[in-house]
């Protein structure tokens, strides 16, 4: 049992290692934080779909340290996402802003759940509306209600 | 409305046939970053010449007030791309007298100095990017990358990659006219 336990905290062990290197880190805590904050909006340019945080790339090692010098410099955290967003575009920001060319991108869950809503709302209604037009007329219902009747007396046909 | 439901799987089809299309085509590439320098003037920056080598280094204004377009490659020894690219660009200076400028990224001067010696220089200034800052004012992603400046500094193009193979230096040529006939 404790092998097995040793060998699940080994197995995970490598989850704990981070891209920032201690060399990287600002000595204070308030100013790291905040550059760990805007690290993780940037996207690393060369690895896609990976924030500049946690990404081993030398680019994204580079702009970490861009973002630390901004911060050390005195800008708020808006103005340091400015500084790398005029340098890389829109690509850089893992959040992209909502501009015009952005607008399918924003915009294409919200009209996908309306036409889904759409479809099942009007599949649903029309399913009920057929269940109902199922019901029998009484001739029928007459002829089945004599049936049952002579069911119940015993009688067969 | 019974008819137009009937025509709704037809459209979606073709909507989404477009869509493949344009996500299959060959042309389009998602790696591709777009780069904000286009048509704007060259980032601010100022760099060293390499130390022990015989050409200027490179700063904003060399790059503005050129008779013509020149090229700004970013370079490193340690990048073996660039070595087969160096063959491209030195064609391009001794054939087509291109002014070529480089950006010698994260390299050591050392390095750079052999690298050059046993290749031949064919660039007419090097700035030295030892941290790779210039780097980022230019918003690269790695190396090789090449710029196309106007003669009054601004970016006209830029290429990631290294500009080797026949479809590589023919864009690049073609970049490089249109970039030289729209100046003249």
């Amino acid at each position: 049992m404790r092998a097995v336990v040793l060998a699940v905290l080994l197995a995970v062990l490598p989850m704990l290692a981070q891209a920032v290197e201690p060399d990287e880190i600002l000595a204070d805590p308030a100013l790291e934080a905040r550059a760990r904050v805007i690290s993780k909006q940037l996207r690393c340019v060369v690895c896609q779909n990976q924030d500049i945080d946690s990404s081993n790339a030398g680019v994204a090692r580079d702009l970490r340290l861009l973002v630390r010098e901004r911060l050390t410099a005195g800008d708020s955290n808006a103005e340091v996402v400015d500084y790398i967003h005029a340098r890389y575009g829109d690509f850089v920001l893992l959040k992209p802003p909502f501009t015009r060319r952005t607008v399918v991108l924003w915009l294409a869950p919200l009209v996908l759940i309306f036409a889904a809503v759409l479809t099942g709302g009007l599949s649903l209604s029309r399913a009920r509306r057929r269940r109902t037009d199922a019901a029998l007329d009484p001739e029928d219902e007459a002829r089945i209600a004599a049936a049952m009747d002579r069911y119940k007396q015993g009688g067969s046909e | 409305m019974k008819r137009m439901l009937a025509g709704l799987p037809l459209v979606l089809a073709a909507i989404l046939g477009a869509f493949f299309l344009w996500g299959l085509d060959p042309e389009r590439d998602p790696n591709d970053i777009p780069s904000v320098l286009i048509s704007h003037p060259v980032p601010e920056f100022a760099l060293d010449p390499v130390p022990g080598l015989d050409v200027p280094g490179l700063a904003t204004a060399d790059l503005s007030g050129n008779p013509g377009p020149v090229v700004v490659n970013v370079f490193a020894s340690w990048c073996v791309p660039c070595k087969a690219e160096h063959a491209v660009l030195s064609r391009f200076v001794e054939r087509d007298g291109v002014r070529l400028l480089g950006i010698n990224y994260k390299d050591k001067p050392e390095d750079a100095l052999r690298w050059l010696a046993e290749l031949g220089n064919p660039y007419s200034a090097i700035g030295s990017d030892l941290d790779g800052r210039a780097g980022i004012e230019w918003g690269i992603s790695g190396v090789p990358e090449t710029f196309i400046v106007g003669g009054d500094g601004t970016v006209l193009y830029r290429y990631v990659g290294p500009i080797v193979g026949e479809d590589a230096v023919a864009k690049f040529t073609l970049a490089l006219q249109q970039a030289q006939g729209g100046l003249s």
